[in-house]
């Protein structure tokens, strides 16, 4: 067995184990919730670090093509659905906290954020349409839809990845280093593509 | 003909609330008379001395110490609201002055130690709250800066008053990072300075300010956005011209000069309708002037407080 395939049963035994790692900020969550751990502003600091998940595993995500090009890893590809699933299950967090927790369903108030607070305004429909990409993140779907156009349908993810980094960007009051970061993050992995997309049509003409 | 018995209305029995309040008062005032006692040379968590004073005391349940002492901001001890707890322990208090210049006959500088014995040290409780939407209420101990602005006698051209805070990098490891001009300055309004309200504030909670919290000295101003209340001053400056804040420098069209508390002038990026007072879950309305309106609304008549935020 080299790196570059693996067989099922190690496949299997990656998975769960990222699956478990993926789980950590979610269950220090819960026992910070319970053991009263969360500081002065528990609400807050759900959000934030709900927030903060989705927003890596989105990069994690789109990191596996890179890694896979240079790596030559070709499980890699296989792993990444779950990333995407973790990271809509944290944005599905991050969004409940918000309608739950911090506005308690008061409609108006949530309504008048998504109209007039410009980081909500651009946050709210890159969730929404993070919905497309979990529904159709299943084996029966991706037949049904067949290959190139669920590829197209995926391609949503570099928009719901701008959508979530100007998002925590405009949030943020005076220091930017953490959206820096992200957006750092993202222009490398996106940079990626646009070069190999280039050089393959280089190849191409040749 | 039958004598009336009175009915006595619900709102004229006392709350439990008050009555904790009014015992809390009177063991206060017990402990006041030490207050005359006053040693020098006081340091964080030490108690300080005080009479409590019975016309700002708050029925609301205060905030605990612990959330007062670990979830702030101050961005010269990083930015996130955990920092300053974790970061303030390098600023040395002492030896400490505070230089009084500008407009004024008499500019003066004070040692911390003398300044603690200008006027007499109270208790108020005052509510917080802060632009981002949540707030506090905090047993604070001080006297009225009013005190201390009468000592250098202004002259007529003091029509601002700008408070400096200490800046040195390597006791304010934040001042590392430009994240905002430094030092951080403030300013208010003279008949704002000169308010019964504004505190000249040294303690909090029976004891000495923790670091964190704006040691040795800083100012309360209960009815503006807490960035206003600067912390840990070195300087005050009494000026001709309104001065312009660091904050109002990192984002004039986010805060102005005034910052009172207004529900109706949201923050570009967040609305001010609504607050989350700390450990409660359901958010609060806030109020104008942060409940302070029949003290301070008159400051503001005739100003239009929507451009005037």
């Amino acid at each position: 067995m080299t790196l570059k395939q693996l067989n099922e049963k190690t496949l299997a035994w990656v998975k769960i184990a990222i699956l478990l790692m993926a789980l950590v900020p979610f269950i220090r969550l819960i026992i910070g919730g319970f053991t009263d751990d969360l500081g002065a502003n528990p609400i807050e600091k759900i959000t934030r670090s709900t927030g903060y998940w989705a927003l890596t595993f989105i990069m994690l995500g789109l990191s596996i093509t890179p890694l896979r090009k240079l790596s030559g890893w070709l499980w890699l590809t296989r792993i990444r659905r779950m990333l995407g699933l973790v990271a809509f299950f944290y944005a599905c967090l991050h969004l409940l906290t918000y309608l739950v927790l911090d506005q308690f369903f008061d409609w108006d108030s949530i309504i008048k954020d998504i109209i007039k607070r410009p980081y909500i305004t651009v946050g709210f429909p890159t969730f929404l349409l993070m919905i497309p990409l979990a529904v159709t993140s299943n084996n029966a779907l991706i037949k049904k839809l067949g290959g190139k156009r669920w590829r197209q349908l995926h391609r949503l993810v570099y928009v719901i990845a701008i959508g979530g980094v100007v998002h925590y960007w405009w949030l943020v009051k005076k220091d930017l280093s953490n959206p820096i970061l992200f957006a750092g993050i993202l222009s490398v992995l996106l940079a990626f593509r646009l070069f190999s997309w280039w050089r393959d049509r280089q190849k191409r003409t040749v | 003909m039958k004598a009336k018995i009175p009915r006595i209305a619900s709102s004229e029995i006392t709350s439990p609330e008050l009555y904790a309040d009014r015992r809390r008062f009177m063991q206060l005032t017990a402990g006041a008379s030490l207050a005359s006692l006053l040693p020098t040379g006081l340091w964080a968590a030490d108690k300080l001395p005080s009479t409590a004073n019975p016309a700002y005391l708050l029925s609301e349940k205060t905030t605990p110490y612990k959330d007062v002492t670990t979830y702030n901001n101050f961005y010269e001890f990083g930015t996130s609201k955990e920092d300053p707890a974790r970061n303030a322990h390098t600023l040395k208090t002492r030896p400490w002055t505070i230089t009084v210049d500008g407009e004024v006959k008499k500019p003066k500088t004070f040692d911390i130690d003398a300044l603690l014995k200008l006027a007499a040290m109270e208790e108020r409780v005052y509510r917080l709250r802060c632009v981002e939407a949540w707030s506090m209420v905090i047993p604070w101990l001080g006297y009225p800066l009013a005190e201390l602005i009468k000592q250098v006698e202004p002259t007529s051209k003091a029509k601002f008053v700008e408070f400096i805070t200490l800046d040195d990098p390597a006791q304010m490891p934040g001042e590392l990072s430009q994240v905002l001009a430094w030092p951080y300055t403030e300013g208010l309004r003279m008949d704002e300075a000169m308010h019964p309200l504004t505190l000249l504030t040294f303690g909090l909670y029976g004891e000495v300010l923790p670091n964190q919290n704006g040691a040795p000295v800083r100012v309360v101003i209960p009815w503006k956005y807490g960035f206003k209340s600067a912390k840990s001053i070195v300087k005050i400056r009494f000026t001709e011209t309104q001065p312009v804040s660091s904050w109002m420098q990192a984002g004039p069209r986010e805060y102005g000069f005034y910052s009172n508390v207004n529900p109706s002038v949201d923050h570009p990026r967040w609305s001010q309708a609504k607050e989350r007072r700390i450990g409660e879950f359901f958010k609060r309305e806030t109020l104008p002037f942060n409940g302070y309106a029949e003290q301070v609304a008159s400051l503001y008549t005739g100003m239009d407080l929507q451009a005037n935020f």
